[in-house]
This record gives C-alpha cells, sequence and structure tokens, in this order.
C-alpha cells in the first residue's frame, strides 16, 4: 500500500504487539500480586525460573518495541520542524536501544545466576 | 496566478467536546506515561541484576511516597491503556462501533481501570507487600 509498498507495515506492527503484549502483561501483573515478597530473595527467585526469565524477555522486548512505534507516532503528529523531529526520532531509537537491551542484558544475568559480590 | 482556495476542516476548536475525543488524548497520554514506565521497570530488572544493595537502594526509591505515587499513577495508565487498547482492537476489527456502544465501552474502559487499579493496590496493601 502506497508508494513505498509498506505503507500500513507500521499500523500493523503496532497491532499485532499489542496483541501479543495482552497476555505477557497479564502475566507479569498476575506474577507481582502472586510473588511471596518484593523483597531481593524473592524476586531473585523468581526471575531465575527458566520459565519466569523467558517471558520477562519476551515481555521487555515487545513492550519496548510497542513503546517505541508509539512514542514515534506521538512524536511525527505533534513535533513540528523537521530538524527537532528528525533529533527526537533518533534520540527515541537510541533510548529503546539502549534500556531494551540493558533490560535484556539484566534478566539474563539473573537467569544465569551471574552475582556481583 | 493565486493559489485556490481550497476547502478547510474546521478548526479544532469548533468541534463540541465528547467522551470519545478524551479517551482518545487519555490513550495517547497513558502511553506516554507508560513508555516511562518502561524505564522503571528497565530500572527495578537492573538493580535486581546488581546484586542485593542496589537492589534495597531501587525498593527504598519505589516505596517512597513519589515512587508509591508514581506506581499508583502507572497501575491506572497500564490498565486504561490495556483496556482502551482492546476497544481500538475490536474496532479495527469493526466491532462495536455504534454510538451507544462507543459510550458504553469508553465509560467502561476508564471506571473498570480505576477499579483495576484499586483492586491490585488493595490486593498489595492485604497481602502485606506495602
Amino acid at each position: 500500500m502506497g508508494s513505498a509498498g509498506h505503507g500500513t507495515g507500521q499500523w500493523w506492527a503496532q497491532r499485532v504487539s499489542a496483541v501479543a503484549l495482552i497476555p505477557l502483561c497479564l502475566w507479569f501483573v498476575c506474577s507481582l500480586l502472586a510473588m511471596p515478597a518484593l523483597d531481593f530473595g524473592a524476586a531473585q527467585t523468581w526471575l531465575a525460573l527458566p520459565r519466569n526469565g523467558f517471558l520477562a524477555a519476551l515481555l521487555v522486548a515487545v513492550l519496548a518495541y510497542h513503546s517505541y512505534l508509539g512514542t514515534v507516532e506521538v512524536v511525527e503528529d505533534w513535533v513540528h520542524g523537521t530538524a527537532m523531529k528528525l533529533a527526537l526520532l533518533l534520540l527515541l531509537r537510541f533510548a529503546y536501544v539502549l534500556i531494551g537491551g540493558a533490560s535484556l542484558y539484566a534478566i539474563l544475568r539473573v537467569a544465569f545466576g551471574i552475582q556481583v559480590s | 496566478m493565486p493559489a485556490r482556495i481550497r476547502p478547510l476542516s474546521p478548526h479544532l476548536q469548533i468541534y463540541r467536546w465528547q467522551i470519545g475525543n478524551s479517551l482518545s488524548i487519555l490513550h495517547r497520554l497513558t502511553g506516554i506515561a507508560l513508555a516511562l514506565g518502561l524505564g522503571a521497570l528497565s530500572f527495578w530488572l537492573i538493580s535486581l541484576a546488581g546484586g542485593a544493595g542496589s537492589y534495597r537502594t531501587a525498593a527504598r526509591m519505589f516505596a517512597s511516597p513519589i515512587g508509591i505515587l508514581l506506581l499508583i499513577g502507572w497501575t491506572f495508565a497500564f490498565f486504561y491503556h490495556l483496556l482502551n487498547g482492546v476497544r481500538h482492537l475490536c474496532w479495527d476489527l469493526g466491532l462495536g462501533y455504534e454510538r451507544a456502544q462507543r459510550h458504553l465501552s469508553g465509560w467502561f474502559a476508564v471506571l473498570a481501570a480505576l477499579g483495576l487499579t484499586l483492586w491490585a493496590w488493595l490486593a498489595l496493601w492485604h497481602f502485606g507487600r506495602i
């Protein structure tokens, strides 16, 4: 669609990631409420379980993607001036890769039990 | 040659207030709030990977009055964005487009989000987590 042939790409990706986030978010909220405590030991035990680590990694990745698409849309709609718009879009891209990457790395560290003394 | 005068859509201020446009803007605002919440989630995960000391520091920040206020705000933003998002997905499928249905589902999204926020925090309080 459109002359570039992929005009609906972002629209579609936003919906697909939204659908994926429904079960992932509900799982995360239920997990938080079901944790025996919210202290370090309980959180570490919880995230170190393979299933939880895997789902948390998926959640963070899809969340960052969906959030990136949404904030890009907001900037494209509300920010005027090409230079400002480009700068913000670039900043968003860096910020999301940074936050997503750092979160995934943190989950992997807990999953593989790497401890800082 | 002078530019041809083309018809313009009315200025934004001309439109009458309806629940629909507020809910639409609220969807965006909660989305922006949740983008910041993603930063908080990331901060929590990184502090957890950093060990007991850094986790305690992060937990103290989350448990501060400002931290609790932000977390309650994010809880509402999360539930509202989720419910209203489902509403949008239904519209994409061509469901619930009638005026009465839109109003009903809109009010439901707002009130259910408030109720779920209350429920989640009461549950945390009831089980002694906060």
